[in-house]
């Protein structure tokens, strides 16, 4: 059943885009993961232009992350105080992100540094997620028993300004989330993602947060990055499409609730080795596009002129 | 306007002599609006019409019709990607002016055999005769021109076919263009042409438009006119559809 979009100007096959919302709201639920570096390029696939797919990915995401975050904190598994601070540093940074993406895009090659910053960041978290969960479920299976700190201490709990995070169960220096936040911050304004992939990992593996508490707090972080997106991207461009979001929302926030129930089934390293999969998976595939002799040498695109 | 304008001249040096352009040909689109509304799956339109002056050259000569619908023009820029250290980079790019965003062609018979290259030439019809310029000096636009009217093809946004106008009698044409999905919307004209052993003998415009209508265009009206409106709207959506859905699945 086809369905017109007004501001993508395009038909889609109606079942076709609620079975990717569902599917992406699914491992989004699953993981904690916004999923916006899936349904980004599964909408591009789609024939959405690619404006439209960022801008409405990043409004569909508003919604599913609400409904996991709700899920979440009905299970006391969001750290409101952590979730604050990130969020702090995340406005300051896809403001600076805003403002780079713009620069890059006056240079002529912002394809190509998405691209290129997707296949840097998912191969390198992927990669290492999937080594250390591996390694984790082998341990485990041997019966080896890894005397298990509450967390590491190195270099970066000797900084300053200490804030206690109850929930997380830390007491580290605030200049750690805040760094974090604006540097996913950055990312996800020049990715047009929410941030979630690079925010889970670092958060488990940098500041030594339990993975229970961690994807609760990143969805929560992600409600707001991705309000701000839509909202820049519906001032500057017009490319929010409200129809293609509502049909993502509608099936993406019934796949993030199933998708909430089975990760909270599954065990932490098995959830994370499924992440860490995925996240190479699709750097897979970017790679090889970048590398791979495209069908046609040549794309064009329709010259606008913005009239107010 | 200037485009009807200038057919008419173009119609006044070719025709010339015969001066039988007034009157020779009556035509007609089946609808001269097409509304894209929230189930628009492309349509077909019925473009018919009738030779007046068919009686003059007996019944088994019906003469030849060319019919060509033209979309808005675009500027487009377009992108050429060369390997760079491994991977594939938009390298050179050039900017192309009077690009139609929708280009038709149907005729009774092969173009090549209706009339001679010139007149084709001159009245643009078929899509390599288009004359895609690029806005500056590029040393060999062709591979660019090319590779535009490439993917409009697989698009379904640029066609030829010459075997779709049917005659009825001698007198009576019909054919039908069809408009797919992605058609962008805009002012479009309709051309209808007659030749006669390869003189053009009459032609006919007529305007086509295709416009958003129903609840798509009122979307697009308001993220258009009211962008912040539009954006704060485009969230409390999303954060009232998230929360529905939670509240729905809340079991436990």
């Amino acid at each position: 059943m086809p369905v017109y979009l007004p501001i993508a100007e395009i038909s889609v096959n109606l079942f076709l885009i609620l079975g990717m919302g569902g599917a992406v709201g699914l491992l989004s639920g699953m993981f904690g993961v916004g999923g916006g570096f899936l349904m980004t390029p599964l909408l591009i696939f789609t024939g959405i232009p690619p404006a439209v797919a960022v801008a409405t990915g990043a409004n569909q995401l508003v919604a599913a992350s609400v409904s996991g975050v709700l899920a979440h904190w009905r299970r006391g598994n969001v750290d409101f105080k952590m979730g604050t601070v990130l969020l702090v540093g995340g406005v300051v940074g896809s403001a600076f992100g805003t403002w780079i993406f713009a620069f890059l895009k006056d240079a002529g090659q912002v394809d190509l540094l998405i691209s290129l910053s997707y296949v840097l960041f998912l191969g390198v978290i992927g990669g290492l997620m999937f080594i250390e969960s591996v390694r984790s479920i082998l341990n485990a299976k041997k019966g080896i028993q890894v005397r298990k700190k509450l967390h590491q201490h190195y270099w970066i709990h000797g900084l300053p300004f200490k804030m206690r995070f109850r929930k997380s169960k830390l007491y580290i220096s605030a200049l750690l989330p805040l760094t974090l936040g604006f540097f996913v911050g950055i990312l996800s304004a020049i990715m047009g993602v929410g941030g979630g992939f690079i925010m889970v990992p670092a958060m488990i593996y940098l500041m030594g947060m339990p993975t229970s508490v961690v994807i609760g707090t990143s969805l929560f972080q992600i409600i707001f990055v991705t309000a701000n997106v839509t909202f820049l991207h519906s001032v500057t461009t017009q490319t929010v499409d409200v129809m293609l979001a509502l049909l993502l929302m509608s099936s993406a926030v019934v796949g993030a609730q199933i998708g909430t129930r089975i990760g909270s089934k599954m065990k932490g390293e098995q959830l994370r080795s499924l992440l860490a999969l995925m996240v190479l998976l699709v750097c897979g595939k970017l790679a090889f596009d970048l590398v791979l002799t495209p069908n046609d040498l040549y794309s064009f695109s329709v010259i606008t002129f913005k009239g107010h | 306007m200037i485009r009807v304008l200038g057919l008419v001249l173009v119609l006044l040096c070719t025709t010339g002599s015969q001066a039988k352009a007034d009157g020779s040909l009556v035509t007609d689109i089946s609808s001269h609006l097409i509304s894209v509304t929230s189930d628009f799956t492309g349509t077909d339109l019925l473009l018919f019409g009738a030779i007046k002056t068919a009686d003059q050259y007996g019944l088994s000569d019906h003469g030849d019709i060319v019919v060509v619908v033209r979309g808005p023009q675009k500027r487009l820029l377009v992108r050429k990607k060369e390997r760079v250290a491994g991977i594939w980079v938009n390298t050179q790019s050039i900017e192309l002016q009077k690009v139609p965003s929708f280009y038709a062609v149907a005729s009774n018979r092969k173009l090549s055999e209706i009339t001679d290259e010139g007149t084709l030439n001159r009245l643009k019809i078929g899509e390599d005769r288009l004359n895609l310029l690029p806005a500056e000096n590029v040393k060999d636009p062709t591979p660019y021109t090319q590779a535009v009217i490439r993917q409009q093809n697989e698009q379904a946004l640029f066609s030829l076919d010459q075997s779709a106008v049917y005659f009825l009698g001698n007198a009576l044409f019909r054919t039908s263009i069809h408009f797919p999905a992605n058609v962008p919307v805009g002012n479009y004209i309709a051309e209808v042409y007659l030749f006669h052993d390869g003189d053009l003998i009459s032609a006919q415009t007529s305007p086509l438009f295709i416009k958003k209508f129903g609840l798509g265009r009122r979307i697009y009206d308001f993220a258009q006119q009211y962008p912040y409106i539009h954006g704060i709207a485009a969230i409390i959506l999303a954060l009232f559809a998230g929360w529905v859905a939670s509240a729905i699945f809340r079991k436990d």
